[in-house]
């Protein structure tokens, strides 16, 4: 091994990277819980937890930017209904959103008739459904705010250059909300990562579904939990990345000038 | 209207653990949070460090993730304790995981976590002069947090407070998922079996609206309360 360690003298120590992929090697060889086939259970979960999180943020997304505007509308009977849907989703817990959407959607009658139980049978669009009210109730309050904040001067501006409602929303008010809304938005993304863990309870897959799989099959919590914690943690941090970049692009304009 | 089908008494007592549950994890997080934030504040690498970790691990992973890793593995990691003890030490001790104990002790450390950074801003936000006042008056470090500090600082963490105790009311929801009999628990149970969902998920949903809605007018009053002195608007 010494004189082993002699011939190598690559910038890296080949040695050392050597006794890595050996100490690597011994590590998967030794353990009986990381195999290829429960690896594959993880990435499949991987991949569920973010089609789950991305079309449900996309559609609540959609969802969220016509909501805001009528609930931040001075017409009490438009804005009311939507405080009253926000009030609502925001006040009790996503798990029960889901229990009602799921447990709701298989026990009506006759919908095991109908074209749409292929689609409604399986746990996927329940789930996708009920996250998308949630964080669309949310987002609609990140909106609300963001454009109850618009500076009057700009709205004064507008209008002194004869702008209509509509036209002052889409150019002027919007815009600057959704920049003040980027922090609290990245916020909400992170919040909807971390409630996605939930679709597990009713037989999802994802990713937390694929830990608790290894864990039942294996009777091994830390090496199954673990494990899928550290993908999590890996996953905010992405976001928080990519949205501090967000901020940095976008937010350029409101930062002080010296530094 | 209101047809619980025989499942009425259950869903109470499970009305009451949830609120329970919630009540005493809120008191944990609250303690764990007023240390995390003064460990993050000290001048100890250590403390500072061992704090900044926990509060970004927690922050960083989901609620069911970490109540099913401390949950499930708690019991594991217990009795692998208790063999260490006893076979190098002599030591007989044996701890029985009680559910309703590890759901408060898994839930009060999760929030600790987001407490502990409410609590940093509010300290943070406190006059650096009114502690050297108090310090000019001879008090201890113990008197100045007690009657100085912590009454200016909660006006301040007051909203981030009411904020983490809403989010952790709708957690305790969660440990319905990991065997403990909660309200949300037995209206599942009663779903599957009546197949009638919303008898029993919307009056659950309803009464967490209305603890929502009795913390909002609580806080609110807090708020007053602790607002005096500093010229409400």
């Amino acid at each position: 091994m010494r004189g082993y360690k002699n011939v190598t003298t690559s910038a890296l120590g080949g040695s050392e990277m050597l006794d890595i992929s050996a100490w690597f090697n011994d590590l998967l060889a030794g353990n009986l819980i990381f195999t290829p086939t429960t690896l594959g259970y993880y990435w499949e979960g991987l991949v569920t937890t973010s089609q789950l999180v991305f079309l449900s943020l996309l559609a609540g997304l959609v969802l969220a930017v016509p909501l805001a505007i009528m609930r931040s509308s001075k017409r009490k009977w438009i804005s009311l209904p939507v405080y009253f849907y926000t009030y609502v989703f925001r006040g009790t817990p996503l798990l029960i959103q889901l229990y009602i959407i799921y447990y709701g959607v298989v026990f009506i009658d006759g919908i095991q008739q109908t074209f749409l139980w292929p689609i409604l049978r399986e746990a996927f669009y329940p789930a996708l459904i009920a996250f998308t009210l949630n964080t669309a109730a949310y987002t609609t309050e990140i909106f609300r705010g963001a454009i109850k904040a618009t500076a009057k001067g700009e709205i004064e501006a507008a209008r002194a250059y004869g702008m209509s409602q509509s036209l002052m929303m889409r150019r002027i008010i919007l815009p600057s909300a959704f920049r003040r809304a980027l922090p609290a938005y990245g916020n909400e993304v992170i919040f909807m990562l971390h409630a996605s863990a939930i679709a597990s309870v009713v037989t999802l897959m994802d990713l937390t579904g694929a830990a608790r799989f290894v864990y039942a099959r294996f009777y091994a919590p830390f090496e199954a939990f673990l494990f899928v914690a550290a993908i999590y943690l890996c996953l905010t941090f992405a976001i928080l990345y990519f949205f501090r970049f967000l901020e940095k692009k976008l937010l350029a304009h409101l930062r002080p000038q010296n530094t | 209207m209101l047809d619980l089908q025989g499942y009425g008494p259950r869903l109470i007592e499970g009305a009451g653990v949830t609120l329970q549950l919630a009540v005493l994890s809120l008191i944990l997080a609250i303690i764990l949070g007023l240390l995390t934030a003064t460990a993050k504040m000290s001048r100890s690498w250590l403390l500072h460090r061992t704090a900044t970790v926990y509060t970004t691990v927690i922050r960083g992973v989901p609620d069911l993730v970490l109540m099913m890793l401390l949950f499930f593995g708690g019991q594991i990691g217990f009795n692998a304790l208790s063999d260490v003890l006893y076979y190098n030490y002599d030591i007989d001790f044996y701890i029985n995981f009680n559910a309703f104990a590890a759901g408060v002790l898994t839930i009060g450390f999760i929030f600790g976590a987001y407490m502990g950074e409410t609590f940093r801003g509010a300290f943070m936000a406190v006059d650096n002069g009114q502690i050297e006042a108090g310090k000019a008056y001879g008090m201890s470090n113990m008197l100045v947090f007690r009657r100085i500090r912590f009454p200016q600082m909660m006006r301040h963490a007051l909203p981030g407070l009411s904020n983490n105790w809403m989010v952790l009311l709708k957690t305790t929801a969660l440990v319905s998922v990991i065997g403990l009999t909660d309200m949300v628990r037995v209206a599942a149970e009663a779903s599957r079996a009546t197949h009638e969902p919303f008898a029993f998920l919307l009056p659950v949903a309803a009464v967490y609206l209305l603890i929502a809605s009795v913390s909002e007018w609580i806080f609110a009053r807090l708020q007053k309360r602790y607002d005096i002195g500093f010229g409400g608007q």
